[in-house]
């Protein structure tokens, strides 16, 4: 009978509406993605960036740990001594097209040389421009380092 | 001079119908833009989105842009489709729902065409509807727009039934067909209160006829890909669009005449009857449209069995037996109207 009742009165049908009338005076979950942007972690694992000390000689002394780490096999490097002596890579090449952006080569860094940077607007036209080469990481990491350092700094309690 | 006579009685009140026309019609075509927006907005309110808030300020152009680019797109007509019916169906669906606004009464004596069968009109007319669904499904000689075809021709069917009974309540308390006495009928009380019942029946059934959800079947993304309508592109798409929400607004703009009152105001005292009566036509209509999108926003599509359950076995006895109710109603406290 009660059942009868409810179904005549479209008592369940109302609260529906009810419901659905209360969330259109919700806040809003989606944001205006191109102008707002939501927060990132300080660990946000994004565009790759090869970076400098202060001094502007790079970190990056061609251990090739990274190369060894990574797990999709998209970092390439070529070294020989420079002429003062050091180690220096001639050639640090990732393939963006095939990172997984597990962020071994960063944990694999003894020198915070290679890092993931916050960035995650790289897309491209084409294939080709994801073939990072030395000078466009290096260029990124000049172009990101407040961000990368702000990072690595707000990360520093559980590296 | 004779001449000039023959275009006197013939181009003058032909000019008058046609500017006439344009004055029903074009505001009926752009507030169907606005319609559309306003749905796809409270949808995403209720969703918790933003809705379209690019084109125009906060969106408000967007259904402009896509009507343009649907406009510009190709008109693909399959080889395998009947074409004449094929391009004739949309036209069908469009003329029809267009067609029905020549009987509504915006505010007294604001009507095109104040005849004396006019609910006859309105019911004949929406009810033609399903002629532009089951050529356009017929004519696309395709499988989803054929099932959708048919789920359409049944659901409109099953659910004229109770809608013809609930207008035989309305008539009994108002005894006369014509619009406009339907409307000036419900000047002490509007017949959403005596009659709760065949209003929530009727707004159901509009939900039917003019295949919105939960009874959207003839158009069921999820089984059908588009129903009826799969097989159009650009502009015939564009009239399938328009005839659809231009009658959902003639769904409407019935269910406020026959029941909430059409131009009166709620109360008949003085802030509110000093306001015109088209300005109360348009807010009880766009009320109704509101409940249109708002239970579209809240409830699932009905499964097809229930569909013909609700139909057949629910709103026609309730509806049959509101009829016999309110007549005898009418008969035993003397209430008959005057003009029966």
């Amino acid at each position: 009978m009660i059942k009868y009742i409810k179904s005549f009165t479209l008592f369940e049908l109302l609260q529906g509406m009810f419901l659905t009338l209360k969330y259109m005076f919700k806040a809003k979950v989606t944001i205006n993605y191109p102008h707002e942007k939501g927060p990132l972690s300080p660990r946000f694992r994004g565009e790759h960036a090869l970076r400098r000390y202060p001094s502007g000689e790079e970190r990056c002394i061609a251990c090739k740990l990274c190369e060894a780490v990574c797990p999709a096999q998209a970092i390439t490097i070529e070294a020989e001594p420079r002429e003062d002596g050091s180690r220096r890579t001639t050639r640090y090449d990732i393939d963006m097209s095939k990172c997984i952006y597990c962020g071994l080569c960063q944990e694999s860094c003894p020198v915070d040389a290679i890092v993931e940077g916050p960035n995650f607007e790289f897309a491209t036209e084409t294939r080709e421009e994801l073939m990072y080469t030395k000078e466009k990481l290096l260029e990124n990491g000049d172009r990101w380092e407040q961000e990368i350092a702000q990072n690595i700094y707000l990360d520093r309690k559980y590296r | 001079m004779n001449n000039f006579s023959y275009l006197n009685d013939l181009m003058i009140p032909g000019g008058i119908i046609i500017a006439q026309i344009m004055a029903v019609l074009m505001p009926v075509l752009i507030s169907v833009a606005f319609l559309v927006y306003a749905e796809r907005k409270v949808l995403a309110l209720i969703q918790l989105r933003r809705g379209p808030n690019v084109v125009g300020p906060f969106g408000i152009l967007q259904s402009f842009a896509d009507a343009l680019k649907l406009l510009t797109k190709e008109n693909i007509v399959p080889a395998n489709s009947n074409k004449i019916v094929f391009l004739l169906a949309p036209i069908i669906t469009m003329v029809l729902s267009l067609a029905g606004w020549a009987v509504i009464p915006f505010a007294p004596n604001w009507v095109i065409a104040d005849i004396n069968v006019g609910i006859m009109y309105l019911f004949a007319v929406s009810s033609l509807g399903v002629y532009g669904i089951i050529m356009a499904g017929w004519a696309s000689n395709s499988q989803y727009p054929f099932l959708g075809a048919l789920r359409s021709a049944a659901q409109m069917v099953s659910y004229e039934v109770s809608i013809g009974f609930v207008i035989i309540t309305v008539l009994l308390c108002v005894g006369s067909l014509n619009l406009s006495k339907i409307v000036e009928a419900q000047e002490t009380v509007w017949f959403a209160i005596p009659l709760l019942p065949m209003f929530v029946v009727f707004f159901i059934s509009a939900l039917a006829e003019t295949n919105r959800l939960p009874f959207d079947l003839p158009e069921d993304e999820s089984t059908l890909v588009a129903g009826f309508f799969t097989e159009y592109s650009s502009a015939s798409f564009v009239l399938f669009f328009l005839g659809e929400y231009a009658s959902m607004i003639l769904m409407s703009s019935m269910t406020v005449i026959l029941f909430m009152g059409g131009w009166l105001p709620p109360f008949d005292i003085f802030p509110l009857n000093a306001v015109p009566g088209v300005i109360w036509f348009v807010i009880k209509i766009i009320f109704i449209l509101f409940l249109f999108i708002w239970v579209r926003g809240t409830f699932p599509r009905y499964r097809y069995d229930q569909l013909m359950r609700l139909g057949w076995k629910i709103f026609l006895p309730l509806s049959l037996l509101w009829v016999v109710l309110t007549a005898g109603f009418l008969i035993v406290f003397d209430m008959v109207p005057n003009s029966i």
